[in-house]
């Protein structure tokens, strides 16, 4: 005492603990209940208070050697065993081996008269002596509550049960008290007043017709403890508690990569697939094919001879097998090979504690390279948003730290590519591939893009999505002026296009022609032109001879006139004189 | 006839267990306030046995002790049990069903 006072930092190593065994309690008390001290469970009917406290006892003595003693004032010893049987306790065996002792305390207030003053000294010495007879470490009081309605002095039960409190306490055994849920405070006859170091509370309420169970420490003397309310779940191997705060961010990472059974998809995700491990979500409105491409996923998984485990949650094992027979996907074969595995049930068959629990079992049990949730968005149907994100986390967590490789198929309404739960959850994938359809000219046409890869150089482009009987493929969708062009629309356009460029061969080589014949006209212009040339230049030639003659001959007349008529000089007069004489003399 | 039976069940020795735990004052008042009784309704036809639990633990269990002190009656039957230190003689009457019920 002396030393908690003095050094409170100190306090909470040297607080000593005992563990319950139950899954994920541990981890929110911080390891387990105080040791040697009373802890108060308390919760509304059916909420699993004496469940959690058998198991507390069975644990104690199955996984740490302790022994307990149950004593029940409700169920007695038969009921009690059948009970927690169905949980996989064998009670009965344990008592027999002297592990655990039951005592069922009986009160019948009709057959009790109550005539002056007296105490429980008679229920001490049977604790005492079932303690004492197999050295209990832990103490169950499964619900102290019905001596309430067994004795009518209250004054004396009060006196009584604090008494008995401080005595657990000094016998230094653990104690777990179970407690009715009162009104206005956690139990209803305010046994908190008593056991006050550790209080938990258990809830089990139902929102839109599906039940959840709650688990929160109310309070924990002298410890740190989770104070969030968590969901707990009874299943078949007792109570896990589902502590979503104890997860890291510290899972090994795979560079790993694995394809996804259609080619073209593969090319788009940088030509390899997915990483393995990576959580993959893959959008898409209704009939745009989200599980024939999870169906390839698995199949391809299959194929590589991995393990595949398919969680559905709309259709059943054989009418997806069915269906992919359609379109030549053969799963039945890998179902009967043991490499794929069913899960389908309803959403609304339990809640989403219960939906993860199960699938974690299913996964644990199967271990499966690839997981398949088809769609995811409908067990987003059985909770709230927040508690969805949460389950959502928890599962890729759990996956990712497993390395396993997920498939997340989401349903988006109509009209609305993304929805606000898509764009939340989308922060948890690395890997988000939409489908989407596009309706125009009196038809329908599914696209896939990826709208994110983490850590991947991946395609931006939008690629047509066909499904035939042959399989699924992607093609090149036409994106013009007008848009994404798909299905016929982009087999008009192809068309148009050939038609174009045959139109433009055909121009090509008429114009070709055409400057043939150019060429030819003009060659035979230049060859007339040259051979006009050639006449011309002859003709003068000619005339220049004819010239040359003539200047000769009047030359040679005109100096014989010239002599005739003993002429001087006047070179000039005879000269214009002589043409008239040349002229005349013809 | 009826009258018969019940003069019959009344002849019988009566079997009362009186359980305590050591020799407190209030078993020693419960003791005698229960043979005060019984000498004034019973005598001579009853038989009290003390049961002191502090030396057999093991009995409480089998016999549904609870408080201490606490009167069983063993027989005639059916069983009853009356709590407490008896010195409400009204009340222990009733719970050994000798009130006498008209």
């Amino acid at each position: 005492m002396k030393q908690k006072v003095a050094n409170p930092a100190s306090r909470n190593p040297s607080l000593p603990r005992c563990p319950t065994g139950i899954q994920g309690l541990d981890e929110i008390t911080g390891g387990g209940l105080p040791r040697g001290r009373p802890t108060l469970v308390c919760g509304g009917a059916g909420c699993g208070k004496t469940l959690m406290a058998a198991e507390f006892l069975v644990r104690g003595v199955v996984e740490f050697g302790e022994p307990g003693v149950f004593m029940s004032f409700e169920e007695s010893e038969p009921e009690l065993a059948a009970n927690v049987a169905s949980l996989g306790f064998d009670l009965p065996g344990l008592v027999r081996r002297r592990k655990i002792v039951l005592d069922y305390v009986h009160i019948e207030p009709s057959e009790l008269q109550e005539s002056g003053d007296y105490d429980l000294e008679g229920l001490f010495v049977r604790l005492n002596h079932a303690i004492d007879s197999i050295g209990a470490k832990r103490v169950v009081l499964d619900t102290i509550e019905a001596l309430f309605a067994g004795l009518r002095n209250e004054a004396i039960l009060r006196a009584e049960l604090r008494r008995l409190f401080r005595w657990l306490k000094t016998k230094g055994v653990t104690a777990v008290i179970t407690a009715e849920r009162g009104r206005e405070q956690l139990t209803r006859n305010g046994l908190e007043e008593y056991v006050s170091d550790c209080v938990i509370l258990l809830d089990h309420r139902v929102v839109d017709q599906i039940a959840t169970r709650k688990l929160r420490v109310v309070k924990f003397r002298g410890a740190l403890h989770g104070t969030n309310e968590f969901p707990f779940l009874i299943g078949d191997s007792g109570i896990s508690v589902l502590p979503i705060t104890s997860l890291g961010l510290n899972h090994k990472i795979s560079n790993e990569r694995i394809g996804t059974g259609v080619r073209r998809l593969d090319a788009m995700l940088g030509g390899r697939g997915f990483f393995r491990g990576s959580s993959v979500l893959l959008t898409g409105t209704p009939g745009t094919g989200k599980t024939i491409v999870a169906a390839n996923i698995a199949s391809a998984a299959c194929r590589r001879g991995e393990r595949a485990l398919f969680f559905s949650f709309e259709e059943s094992p054989s009418q997806i097998i069915r269906n992919m027979h359609s379109i030549g996907l053969h799963m039945d074969a890998f179902v009967k090979g043991g490499l794929l595995r069913f899960h389908s049930a309803r959403p609304s068959l339990y809640g989403l504690e219960m939906h993860l629990a199960t699938m974690f079992k299913e996964i644990a049990s199967f271990r499966p390279q690839v997981v398949i949730v088809d769609p995811v968005t409908s067990l987003m149907d059985s909770g709230t948003p927040s508690e969805c994100r949460a389950m959502v986390t928890r599962l890729v967590d759990y996956l990712k730290a497993k390395h396993v490789t997920t498939i997340f198929t989401s349903l988006t309404q109509g009209g609305h590519a993304l929805q606000q739960s898509e764009a939340s959850m989308s922060s948890l994938m690395d890997t988000w591939l939409l489908l989407q359809d596009f309706e125009g000219n009196g038809e329908r046409n599914r696209v896939l893009y990826v709208l994110k890869a983490r850590g991947m150089a991946h395609s931006n482009q939008v690629r047509e999505f066909l499904i035939s009987k042959n399989g699924v493929d992607l093609v090149d969708a036409y994106i013009g002026a007008s848009g994404v062009l798909t299905g016929s629309a982009r087999a008009a356009q192809e068309a148009l296009e050939k038609a174009t460029t045959l139109a433009n061969l055909q121009e090509a080589a008429r114009r070709k022609r055409e400057l043939g014949r150019k060429r030819e006209v003009l060659e035979r212009q230049i060859g007339a032109l040259r051979s006009e040339y050639e006449t011309e230049a002859v003709e003068l030639r000619r005339i220049d001879q004819q010239v040359g003659t003539r200047t000769l001959v009047l030359s040679t007349e005109r100096a014989a006139s010239g002599r005739l008529r003993q002429a001087d000089a006047h070179t000039s007069n005879g000269t214009r004189d002589k043409p008239k004489f040349a002229n005349g003399r013809p | 006839m009826n009258k018969n039976k019940t003069a019959k069940r009344h002849s019988k020795i009566w079997q009362l267990l009186l359980y305590v735990i050591d020799q407190t004052p209030k078993s020693q008042a419960a003791f005698l306030n229960l043979k005060k009784v019984c000498e004034i309704h019973l005598k001579g036809r009853y038989h009290i046995k003390v049961i002191d639990l502090d030396k057999h633990p093991q009995l409480a269990k089998g016999a549904q002790i609870l408080a201490i002190p606490t009167v069983v009656r063993r027989l005639p039957s059916p069983v009853r049990t009356i709590i407490g230190n008896l010195s409400d003689t009204e009340r222990l009457l009733v719970g050994l069903d000798l009130r006498p019920s008209g």
